[in-house]
This record gives structure tokens, sequence and C-alpha cells, in this order.
């Protein structure tokens, strides 16, 4: 059980874990980042997603040992201060309920803006599909997403 | 956000509103002592202000999602005349005795909708309680009479001399005055210089959501804590026979293999460690009730009961007599309809955290029922209810599972084997989904008796299903009760029905079942809504006319049926579609839905295009917040119309994750607009009122698209194919 090291969040890390341990639960338990959370365990949900240098990852169906030595980043990670434009979205349109789920969302919908910075309606919802909300806010986070889009 | 503000911790100046202060006036004893000016100022058990200006409030109910733990304090904050930037919430509390909801037998308990009714004037009286100890200590600085003085968002103004003084400037001098100022309901601020209540403010969890910071109980952290998983049998209720845990013990970090009533559990020093070592568990299992359990067989079973009027069922409503109108009725429309087992899937598997320490429980977890935690904790530990603190974070979802506090039980017996050490037991999504409590598989038999002009003249109604009370409640009180409304209730309906019988049958067949969003109304309201439309067809009337006509004693409900029709341009011709409607008055609300729907008759898959709701809960307290809980209620209602079920076959439940056990994503989902309409009632149920209408508004739109009656949930492209051809 050799040490493995990644970056996250923009700081280097070194976990001693078993090397198939889910990067979920790395994140969670080893390095107590708690705002990424576990849902389903199989990449149904969306619940745990983080970017993995920059890719949306379902970390619940990661093994830490792939994660060497790249970068991490989860919702503590994704502004200093709750001031990227889809936190102040979220706040605006007031989209949380449970909330639960909602760092997935906001994780997965900052990796659509990234590579594409005006979605139409049907990108939005194909590409935010696969993150399930039981309390379905889901017409407002479309609504935070376009409010974004539009900016 | 989270201020650790326990009642333990107030200051001395601090007095407590008891749960029996509070009926008509907020009642006050003799002060214990009032000297003591220093620190934040605790007018009584519900709010504090800070020398800062920040007042702390009290929730006194669970945060699942609902907006209550906005709510509740904003109406304490609206007779305080607080500002309500400077408010915040306390911990949510764990003393009932104080805090217990008076609409729920004085219970910590966050269900059936109760939240914002039961504590309505409570917290309204102990906010002008607040503002009156703010304002005679602003007169005696001031030497001024305190009639002279006004309040506005957190100033204490004195018009006079201009002089103003904010609420934690007075805070760092205040005393509370002996006696304490007596409040009445009388004393309370007119609806019409409301500044918060029926206003949007932004809520006050939110922030928290968006960064990763709010804590659920699975982001429980203790020193030392350890993890735990527990092995659970394929079928409910089967025990733990013989355990092999040769192959887990060498896994590296096992620290206890412990046999549980319900499984086995395992303690590690990390997650990892105690997932391998489930894994590694080999266990034989007793046999159980539930291994004869296959929802088919069961179903047409309960279909028998439901049509057989000789064999005994509760009394759930009786009004005239429904026998003898429905043999004197010139016509008798008689329907069965069965609705599966849905599956809560809060997106937060269950989980706890607890540490026992000599006689001492602390619990962490998101639970809706602190009162349940505390005697479950003491059951399991072996110890009495104050022996127990119970701490409860927000919940990641509800919905009616997390009163159970089963998974706390079980992790208390397990944290018992490692005193002194916090152990933290999550579930897995499988855990979860196949140890869940369902909302009841349910077969109901209706006969409508209608006159020679289609008038209804009698209307009998029989409800089958196991039941959620008789589980949780002790024996001999459940024998008193007799009466499940969680699983057997919502027969009864606003409609002036002339003679009405309702009988719920409890048919016990091994697998445990809960409270559902929505409750009985989920699946009451789809047998009761349909057959109106079935009346209304039958006799040739307009099926929003006809719920008109019948809701005359209660022009509320025919205000919100008026209200959809118009919304979704009821009587407007769709090609290829229809809308369908449906009304409730579930949880105290009155709710009205109408959705547009196409069939594909090859496929047999509906497709919802739009949904439009109306819905009177009184005095909207948070109108947007209710708009937006009607929506998450309707989602609920789409997925048990269309697409949850739980199937079990010999006792084992068949869908194990998300993608066995469907819910509605983002592309299932059809426009939804919702008119909420305030009104001068007090506040009733919103959590859960928009659940009922939607089943029935489908099903009524399929009728009218195609002349056919689906009558059982959900209504599955199989079963709609079938109930087609």
């Amino acid at each position: 059980m050799a040490a493995i090291g990644f970056t996250i969040n923009g700081e280097m890390v070194s976990v001693e874990a078993a090397h198939d341990t889910p990067l979920l639960w790395v994140i969670r338990e080893h390095l107590k980042l708690t705002g990424t959370k576990f849902g389903c365990g199989i990449a149904q949900c969306g619940a745990c997603t983080v970017h993995v240098d920059g890719e949306p990852t379902r970390s619940c169906s990661v093994q830490v040992a792939d994660i060497r030595d790249k970068q991490v980043t989860t919702i503590e990670g994704l502004s200093p201060d709750s001031s990227h434009p889809l936190q102040k979205a979220w706040i605006a349109e007031q989209v949380p309920q449970c909330g639960y789920c909602q760092s997935g969302q906001i994780m997965q919908a900052a990796a659509l803006l990234q590579r594409n910075p005006r979605p139409t309606r049907d990108e939005i919802i194909a590409h935010m599909d696969g993150n399930i909300c039981r309390c379905g806010t889901y017409s407002r986070i479309i609504a935070a997403i376009e409010s974004v889009r539009g900016a | 956000m989270w201020q650790d503000v326990s009642s333990k911790k107030l200051s001395r100046r601090s007095f407590l509103v008891t749960a029996s202060g509070v009926g008509v006036a907020v009642a006050f004893g003799s002060l214990p002592d009032v000297a003591s000016a220093a620190g934040p100022l605790a007018p009584n058990a519900w709010v504090t202000i800070g020398e800062d200006g920040i007042i702390t409030i009290v929730p006194p109910a669970v945060e699942m999602g609902q907006g209550v733990q906005t709510s509740l304090p904003l109406i304490l904050a609206e007779d305080l005349d607080a500002d309500w930037s400077k408010v915040r919430i306390a911990a949510t509390p764990d003393d009932d005795k104080l805090y217990g909801n008076p609409a729920f037998r004085n219970q910590l308990t966050t269900v059936g909708s109760f939240a914002v009714t039961g504590y309505y004037e409570r917290l309204r009286l102990a906010g002008a309680q607040a503002r009156a100890v703010l304002l005679a200590n602003a007169a005696e600085v001031w030497s001024v009479p305190v009639m002279e003085l006004t309040t506005e968002s957190g100033m204490v103004v004195h018009a006079h001399s201009g002089r103003r003084i904010s609420y934690g400037d007075l805070a760092k001098t205040a005393k509370l005055p002996n006696p304490l100022p007596q409040i009445s309901p009388a004393d309370l601020k007119p609806a019409s210089q409301f500044r918060l209540i029926g206003k949007d403010v932004p809520r006050l969890d939110i922030a928290a959501k968006v960064d990763g910071t709010a804590k659920y109980g699975i982001d429980t952290q203790l020193p030392g804590m350890l993890y735990a998983t527990i092995l659970y049998p394929s079928v409910q209720h089967q025990k733990p026979e013989q355990i092999d845990d040769s192959a887990a013990k060498a896994v590296k970090g096992l620290v206890r293999v412990v046999a549980l009533p319900a499984g086995v559990g395992v303690i590690a020093e990390t997650i990892e460690a105690a997932h391998k070592a489930k894994d590694a568990l080999r266990v034989s299992w007793s046999a159980a009730r539930a291994q004869t359990y296959t929802n088919e067989q069961i179903l047409q079973d309960y279909s028998a009961i439901a049509a057989d009027w000789s064999q005994p069922g509760i009394e759930m409503l009786n009004k005239g007599d429904a026998a003898a109108a429905l043999k004197d009725a010139a016509k008798v429309l008689a329907a069965d309809f069965f609705s599966e087992h849905v599956s809560h899937v809060c997106m937060e598997p269950l989980n706890a955290t607890v540490k026992v320490d000599s006689d001492k429980v602390g619990t962490w977890s998101g639970n809706q029922s602190p009162t349940n935690m505390k005697i479950l904790g003491a059951l399991a530990a072996g110890t009495t209810p104050d022996k127990v603190t119970v701490h409860t974070t927000f919940l990641g979802g509800g919905f009616g599972r997390k009163t159970d506090g089963d998974e706390l039980f079980q992790t208390t017996l397990l944290a018992k084997a490692v005193p002194g050490r916090a152990v933290k037991m999550i579930w897995s999504r499988e855990d979860d989904i196949m140890n869940d409590k369902f909302r009841p598989l349910t077969a109901q038999h209706v006969e409508v008796g209608l006159d020679a002009s289609g008038n209804i003249v009698g209307w009998r109604h029989r409800i089958v299903n196991e039941s959620y009370l008789a589980r949780i409640m002790p024996p001999d009180l459940f024998a008193q009760l007799k009466q499940d409304r969680v699983s057997g209730g919502g027969g009864e309906m606003s409609y002036a029905i002339p003679n009405h019988r309702v009988e719920w049958v409890r048919a016990p067949r091994g697998v445990d079942v809960g409270a559902w969003r929505g409750i009985a109304a989920g699946y009451t309201k789809f047998a009761i809504e349909t057959l109106i439309d079935e009346v209304a067809t039958l006799k040739g009337v307009d099926p929003v006319a006809l719920r008109i006509a019948m809701l005359e004693d209660d022009p509320r409900a025919a205000t919100v049926v008026k209200t959809v029709a118009d919304m979704a341009n009821w009587g407007q011709k769709r090609q290829d579609r229809a809308v369908g409607i449906a009304f409730s008055d579930a949880l105290r609300s009155r709710t009205a839905a109408a959705a547009e729907v196409s069939v594909d008759e090859a496929s047999g898959k509906i497709k919802v295009h739009h949904i439009w709701a109306a819905v009177d809960a009184g005095l909207a307290v948070q109108p947007r917040n209710i708009a937006a809980q009607i929506e998450s209620a309707m989602t609920f209602g789409l997925g048990a119309a269309l697409i949850e079920q739980i199937t079990l076959k010999d006792g084992v439940v068949q869908q194990t994750n998300f993608h066995e056990y469907r819910v509605m994503r983002m592309s299932d989902m059809p426009p939804m607009d919702v008119k909420v309409i305030s009104t001068d009632y007090k506040p009733t149920g919103i959590g859960e009122a928009g659940v009922p209408v939607v089943a029935p508004a489908i099903a009524n739109a399929v009728a009218l698209l195609t002349g056919k009656r689906l009558r059982h949930l959900p209504m599955t492209p199989d079963r709609v194919k079938r109930g087609l051809a």
C-alpha cells in the first residue's frame, strides 16, 4: 500500500489507501472534503461528480490509483469564496432543496460551461441527465445554467 | 450558518417558553435571576440576540429540503421585527419538552406537512415576546413610556425624540423584565404590516448548499471515529444463523464483527476496510415470512379481500348508509385499483454516527424525528432517553423514510460493542433500497351508486394493504387506535356525497411498509379522482364543471379547480393530446392539477407535455418556496404515476440501484406551472400536497384521449398497452 500522490483543489496530497479504494471515499474520509457526496456507488446518480484534469468524473467509480499525479477539483475548490458564476446563479435561482445532489450538479454544469459556454436548453438537459435530483429541482437547475449562459 | 446554541448553553438570562406554557398566551413564571447583563440576550428558549445584532433562532423542525428552517425562523422574525439579514439558524434541538410540535403530539417529529401548521402561532408569540422585552429595555434606557416606542427591522424607534437603537446595542445592556411581558394573539402584528410573511426571502440554508459546506449526517467526522457497514439478508427479517467471519477477520483494519438482529455488522478503522470485510463475510440466514412475497400474488390476494364486503374491515369513515344507497342505485360503477410499492431513495442513503460512552450516548444523523432517535438510541444502548444527545444535521432527503430510525438503532448496537469510540455506519444504495420501508402495495375496490340522472347517491371504498402504524406503534396503543391513516386513510373527500363508507383492511404479508411522501392519498386520490371523471363521462358533463358543482360547500376548493382549468386552457382542443384534471384535499390543503398528455399506443409510453397546479394552503408564508415544494412533490407524483416501482420475487427486492429503480431525471420532466393562492386561513401542509393529484390527472387525460381507464400504478408502457388493448 504505497502512498498515492495527486493534486486536489490546487494542493498536492499523498494518500495511504488501498489502490482500489474509490476516489470518492479518499476525498470524503481520508481528506475530509465532504462536499462531494455518495449517492449510488455505480455512477448512476452523479452526486459524487468531481473534475479530474478538467473532466467531469464520477468519483465513486474511479480507483484512487488511477488518479496518481492528476488534478482533482471538488466543489470546495470550484471557487475560493462561492463566487463561481454557477454558485451565484444557484443562489439567485434558489435551486437547492435538500441540497445533497447539488455539489455534483454544479460540478457537472461547470464542466459543461467550460467546454461550451453557450449551451442550448437541449444541450443542458443532455449533459445534466446523469445527475439525479430526488427533490426535483431540475427546472431551477436549468434556469440557473441558462442565466450564466446568458451573461 | 450552524451555531451551537443548545438550551444548556443559553445564558442565565434565558427564559424557557415551555410546550405546556403556550396556548392562548405565553405563560411565565418568576424569573430565576435577571441581574446579569453580559453576553447575548435570550428572551425565551426560541431566540437569542447577540451584541452584534445577530438573531439566532431555534428551528424546531428538521430541514430536508422543504425550506422549513427558513419559514419557521421567519415567522418568529416577523413578530420580533428582526432584520432578516441578521437571522441565523441554531442547531436543530432534541428537547421535545421545550420544542415539540403542538400539532404532532408535542414531538420533535417532522412529518405529515405539520411544521408550519403546528408552530405558526407559537413562533409568532415567541417573537412578539422577544420584541416586548426589547421595547421594555429601550423604554428604561430612554426613560420614555413603552407605548411611545415602535420597531422597524431590527431597531427600536422613539419617534418623538428621533432616537433609534439597534437590537444588538440593546442586547449589550438588556435585562429581562420581571415579570416578563405577557403576550396573547391579540398582541401580534396585523397581517397588513407583515414584512416577511408572504414575501419571498432567500432561504437560510442555500448558501451552504452550493459550496459543499452544508453538513449532512454522512459528513460527520469525529476524532477516532470508526466505520461500519452491515451485511443484510436478501429477504427482509431473515436473521443471521451461522456467521463465517474468517475471511473478514483477515482484512487489515477490521475491528469487530457484530451479529445484529437484522444482519451482521463489521466495524473497521477505515471505510474501505469496512466495505472489504462486509464482502468477505459468509452468513447463512433463517427463514422469514416474506420469502413467499411476490407482488402479483399479493395483489391478487388483496384484490379478493378488497371486493369482499363480508370480510371484516376497519371503518375509516361512515356517513349515511352506503350499502343501502348502492342497492337502490339505478347504476353502480365498480372498479379495482392497484398501486405497486415505491421506494424513498433519498439521495443521502441512510447512515448514522453513534458514540456510546459508559451510559452516555451521542448520535449524529439527518433524521425526521429527534424524539424517536432519542428513544431508539436509549433502547439500543440499554439506557434511558435522558442520557442520549441527538445531533440532527441537514437531511439529504427524507420523504417519510427518516422517522423510523432503524439505521440509528443498529448503529447504536454496533457502537455499544466499541465503547468510547464513535462509529459511522453508511448504507450502500443497495442496502438503502432493499431495506426501505416502502409505500404499501395496495388494492382498492370502489363502488359508486348513481341515480337515473347520474348523480352520486352512494360510495363504498375498501383499501387493503399492510399497516405502517401497526409496525411502529406499541401493540396495545395500536389496538386502541385501530385506524392507520398513513396506510389506510385518504378515503375522505370534500365532494358532497350523501352516503359514504370507507373501510381499511390490514393484510400483513411480512414486508415492512412506511410513510412515503403524500401517504395514503397518493393512491386513494388516484381511485377517487379517476372515478369522478368516470361519473362525469357517464353523466355527459364536463369533469371540471362536475367537480366545481360538487365542491359548492368549499369555495376555496372550487377556486383551485377553476384556477387550474384556466391555467391549462381547459376546453381547448389539442391535436393528439388531452388534458386531465384532478383535485386533492389531502394534507389539509386544496390542490388541483392538470396534465397535458399524449400516448404512443404502439409502445404504450405516456408522455406528459405540461403540468399546471394551483394550491391554496392558507396563508402562504413563503410563496416561492411553496411553488418549489409543489413542483418537487409533483415530481414524486410523476415518478409514482409512470416509472417508480419496487417488485419483490419470493421476497427478494428486484431493484438494487438507480439503473433498476428509475426516478424522474431532467429529460423526463415536463414544464410545470404552479399558482400559489394565498388566503387568510391558517397555513396548512405544502411538502406533500402536490403528490396525490398527478397520477389521476394523467389517467384522466389518457381516458379522454383513448376512452380507456388505467387503474394500476405505475402506468408503465406494458400496463398501458394491456389497458388500451
